[in-house]
């Protein structure tokens, strides 16, 4: 391994990937957001047919004349897309499958017409189809750190317009921003990116490389400064594992592995992100399923004595005034007394003291946030939804116009009455 | 038996309760307007009783039956963006896929199911439009077919979402041209709605619906100040400005 | 037979089964289905190499089949886990693909299990493999195997083709009637599949996907009629073929990448001079009815 490293060969190489992955991860963040992740695709796709017709023209392998040639046609690429479904009754998939699958067809025909004409030394083209990192040399390497440096210090410090034009472009707009220049800047540096990849992993996994550090990077994060530099690292780190896995291996394919890299960081980040991964929420599915089910026996019970004034349910009143299935209120009841706040005596059952306390509380933020919504209007600034719909935390001045529209609408609950200021 | 039960259905999403504890006995041969504030849960109750959203909890029964052994006798009109109107086919053939689900798998329609959906097309004044592809008709005359084509479903109980918004007056018409119809054939409908000018106009039966029912029943004995104040609250004086000060209940 | 007949009939059959499936895919807004399936084959048929350690075409179209499902699964479950669309389907296939391009080339590298085959096609060789079936001699193994996924293709079409419509058009609709909305799903994902195995081997897998997209796109400018619109769609794909054939020939090039070229000129032709949809038309047409109104 160590002596791998110390080959200056595959120092180039390392670098070379490790720059590559971190300008497609941080431009691929933007293309996420803006739900054109699958547009990098066709990119990567359509540049095939520029690589030909640059090597026709220059009739060498030099990779500036390849690089230029492969964002021309990239670009022609995705103005069509635009233009289909701007001017016709195409839809987006549609357009971004066809201009992927007849550019990369022209590419095939034009790459096929080479291989068996030319003269010149024509071997190597076919590289851009599946990559290949390790035939990297000094001066691609060179040519990447130049690229990546200027792709990476415009979004450096073009950031905030970047920011609002993928987040709200008429707002953009609005604000008297360029929208038009900004937008086709990000849209150039976004193929840029994906051009400069294309020696590396190739035509067709490219679009992995602007998807997957991108919303690996989304799980951890809901800002997009942090998100794209996240998305940066990702990148970096895929390049990095799948340089250094593959070069021991002789004939293995450094493309594919950074691909493979980079998705299964996003899966892991899929499954054990703190907030967002699947184990996290499956967590809170199951907490919420408990408490909801809870709350509404609470609510429930409360309610049958809001209304009959009997303190002492049968089983079939609790069934009548919960239709959850049999199981789930059996489970339900079990947790109430286990917690203590539902008593058993023989054929009846009846809140216990801290029981009812718990289902005032209940019933009182239920109704309270029956008023918030009839009067959305005036309590839209309260922050419901990150408070999880919990009005009993808001501070008394707040919660004070809503316990006026409870007694104005006789909603108060009544059983327990006291205030929760009392609590 | 009534056409449409609920027992206690709650929908969530998070942890935001979107309807919670609906039960109602709907009545038969009755038009019933389901009212409320946007975001109160109207469509949602629908598509729960259909089945197209789950539900935390609460049964439902159609004619004393669970929905699923009666979808033949359910009729559904969805709201007319849901659909993409460039679908390459005409308005005939739209109202014809009604009768699918009487068609059955791999059997065809035939003459008599075509003949049935012209009908139901003429019932709704769109007869001349049989042939017309659907891309090119206009917001009020789509709205047209997607009636005709619940009435080509032959349901008893019809739950439609929002089948006024948007259309122009003369679709208006028919639509309550055709609530009439299906009224007097002893059918049961039901429509969100939230034109509240016109509940009085339209509907025998209402629901008042704010995440939880607030009143259901006759329009004349339901749809009173009280129960709108307790459904819209402080939007109701808002809604008032909003038509010039006529006030829904003169 | 000549030879040539023997490519043409190949590709005009691909082309037919292609544009089967694609009208639909594009249709429901899931054309980009088609790209990842067609390229997670691949992995099907190392998978299916690995596992049964020969090149038997059997072993290997079931495996490329329950590859290019299992993909569709997967879509499915990163989008049910939040994953947005266009990135569920980016993230599936290009890892998928990575997988089988590793595969080969540490397991399977002498073995005839070219990558750069399976994404250009080589028809060129498509004559020369033959079998011999049902007493039917001197038949090339691709046209067999099309034909069948053809066949295939055209019953499932016949047998659900109002259900296709309906849930193709209405999905609420289609669940509230009852008719399997999940199932008629992955009958469609079954038959992007095995449509792509069959074709990838003649065509690979970019031709796969510029027939599936874009002769049914083609046709979507064209027509407002469903029925019409499979059958405009399969003229265009054959058409495409033929022309494209012929094209390569004459450039002595690669035969797969022309037709994908024809395909996208048809295209084109329909988005500038579609009678009811082209751009050019709809400009002389408005420039038309401004100078008569006018006029009025």
């Amino acid at each position: 391994m160590l002596d791998l490293l110390a080959n200056p060969n595959t120092q180039w190489v390392l670098v070379g990937t490790m720059l590559l992955g971190i300008t497609s991860g941080v431009l691929g963040s933007f293309a996420l957001l803006r739900r054109q992740s699958l547009l990098g695709d066709a990119m990567s796709h359509a540049a095939l047919p520029g690589i030909c017709i640059a090597f026709i023209i220059v009739g060498s392998k030099e990779m500036l004349p390849l690089i230029i040639g492969a964002g021309i046609t990239a670009y022609i690429g995705t103005y069509l897309i635009q233009a289909f479904v701007k001017h016709s009754r195409i839809k987006t998939d549609t357009a971004i499958g066809l201009v992927l699958s007849v550019f990369f067809g022209i590419g095939i025909v034009l790459l096929t017409y080479i291989n068996r004409n030319a003269t010149g030394n024509q071997s190597g083209l076919n590289e851009f189809i599946f990559g290949q990192a390790a035939a990297m040399v000094r001066s691609d390497v060179n040519l990447f750190v130049i690229a990546a440096i200027a792709l990476l210090t415009i979004t450096f410090l073009l950031f905030k317009e970047f920011k609002i034009i993928t987040f709200d472009r008429e707002f953009a707009q609005g604000l008297g921003l360029p929208t038009v220049f900004i937008n086709g800047l990000l849209m150039t540096m976004i193929v840029a990116s994906v051009v400069i990849g294309l020696q590396a992993v190739g035509v067709v996994l490219m679009a992995a490389m602007l998807i997957a550090p991108a919303i690996t990077a989304k799980y951890w994060t809901d800002r997009l400064d942090v998100m794209v530099i996240l998305s940066g690292v990702v990148g970096g780190l895929s390049g990095l594992l799948g340089t250094l896995i593959s070069a021991p291996i002789s004939g293995m394919p450094t493309g594919p592995l950074i691909i493979v890299s980079s998705c299964s960081l996003f899966f892991l980040s899929l499954i054990f992100a703190p907030k967002k991964g699947l184990l996290t929420k499956a967590i809170r599915l199951m907490r919420l399923r408990k408490s909801t089910s809870q709350n509404q026996v609470m609510q429930g019970i409360y309610e049958f004595i809001e209304e009959t004034g009997r303190n002492t349910l049968t089983l079939d009143d609790l069934i009548s005034v919960q239709p959850l299935s049999g199981l789930r209120l059996q489970q339900t009841i079990k947790r109430l007394q286990k917690r203590n706040w539902l008593q058993r005596s023989t054929e009846t059952y009846q809140f216990t003291d801290k029981g009812i306390k718990e289902a005032h509380q209940i019933t009182l933020n239920q109704r309270m946030l029956q008023m918030y919504s009839m009067h959305e209007m005036q309590f839209a600034h309260l922050p419901m939804e990150k408070n999880n719909w919990d009005f009993l935390s808001l501070p008394n001045s707040e919660q004070q116009p809503l316990f006026e529209l409870l007694s104005k609408h006789e909603l108060f609950p009544s059983v327990l009455q006291e205030r929760t200021e009392d609590r | 038996m009534n056409p449409v039960s609920t027992n206690n259905i709650t929908v969530a999403y998070h942890r935001k309760p979107v309807i919670q504890n609906v039960s109602f006995e709907a009545p038969e041969g009755k038009l019933i307007g389901i009212v409320g504030p946007n975001g109160a849960g109207k469509s949602t109750l629908i598509k729960s009783i259909l089945g197209l959203v789950p539900k935390a909890s609460g049964n439902i029964s159609i004619y004393g039956k669970p929905y699923k052994k009666q979808r033949q006798i359910v009729g559904y009109v969805p709201q007319r963006g849901s659909v993409d109107w460039d679908f390459p086919t005409n308005a005939l053939d739209v109202v014809l896929m009604g009768k699918y689900g009487q068609i059955g798998l791999i059997r065809r329609p035939n003459k008599k199911d075509k003949q049935e959906a012209l009908e139901c097309l003429a019932q709704v004044g769109m007869e001349a439009f049989a042939n017309r592809q659907i891309s090119q008709l206009s917001g009020g005359q789509q709205q047209r077919v997607f009636l005709a084509r619940a009435l080509a479903q032959n349901a008893f109980v019809y739950f439609m979402d929002e089948p006024f918004v948007g259309v122009d007056a003369a679709t208006e018409k028919a639509i309550i041209q055709l609530l009439t119809d299906l009224k007097s054939k002893g059918k049961t409908v039901l429509v969100v709605h939230h034109d509240l000018q016109t509940v009085k106009d339209y509907f025998d039966w209402v629901m008042l619906l704010n995440i939880r029912k607030i009143a259901f029943g006759p329009t004349e004995e339901v749809f009173t100040q009280e129960h709108l104040q307790k459904t819209y609250g402080g939007r109701l004086a808002f809604l008032d400005q909003e038509s010039n000060g006529v006030n829904p209940l003169a | 037979m000549t030879y040539t007949m023997w490519i043409i009939l190949t590709a005009s059959l691909v082309s037919v089964a292609c544009s089967i499936v694609g009208v639909l895919l594009v249709l429901r807004k899931m054309a980009m289905i088609s790209d990842a399936i067609s390229h997670t084959v691949l992995l099907g048929l190392v998978s299916a190499f690995l596992i049964t350690q020969s090149l038997d075409g059997l072993a290997m179209f079931i495996g490329a089949a329950i590859a290019g499902i299992l993909t569709a699964v997967f879509i499915q479950l990163l989008n049910s886990a939040g994953v947005q669309a266009d990135a569920a389907i980016g993230i599936v296939f290009t890892f998928l693909f990575a997988i089988g391009v590793i595969l080969v080339s540490m397991f399977a590298r002498d073995v005839h299990l070219d990558v750069e085959h399976s994404i250009m096609g080589e028809l060129a060789f498509i004559p020369w493999t033959t079998v011999d079936w049902l007493g039917i001699e001197g038949v090339p193994q691709a046209v067999w195997m099309i034909s069948i996924v053809l066949v295939i293709n055209i019953i499932l079409l016949f047998v659900f083709y109002k259900e296709f419509k309906l849930s193709s058009f209405d999905p609420h609709l289609a669940a509230a009637l009852g008719i399997p909305v999940v199932f008629l799903h992955y009958l469609l994902m079954g038959m992007t599949s095995i449509t792509a195995v069959a074709s990838f081997d003649a065509v690979g897998a970019i031709l796969v996907v510029a027939m599936i997209i874009a002769p049914p796109a083609t046709a979507y400018l064209l027509t407002e009629q469903l029925g019409k619109m499979f059958i405009y769609s399969a003229i265009i794909a054959v058409l495409s073929a033929i022309s494209g054939y012929y094209f390569a020939a004459m450039l002595d090039t690669n035969i797969a990448g022309m037709m994908a070229t024809m395909t996208g000129l048809f295209f084109l032709a329909a988005f500038l001079f579609s009678p009811t949809h082209g751009v050019v038309i709809k400009k002389i047409r408005n420039r038309f009815t401004t100078y008569s109104n006018d006029e009025a």
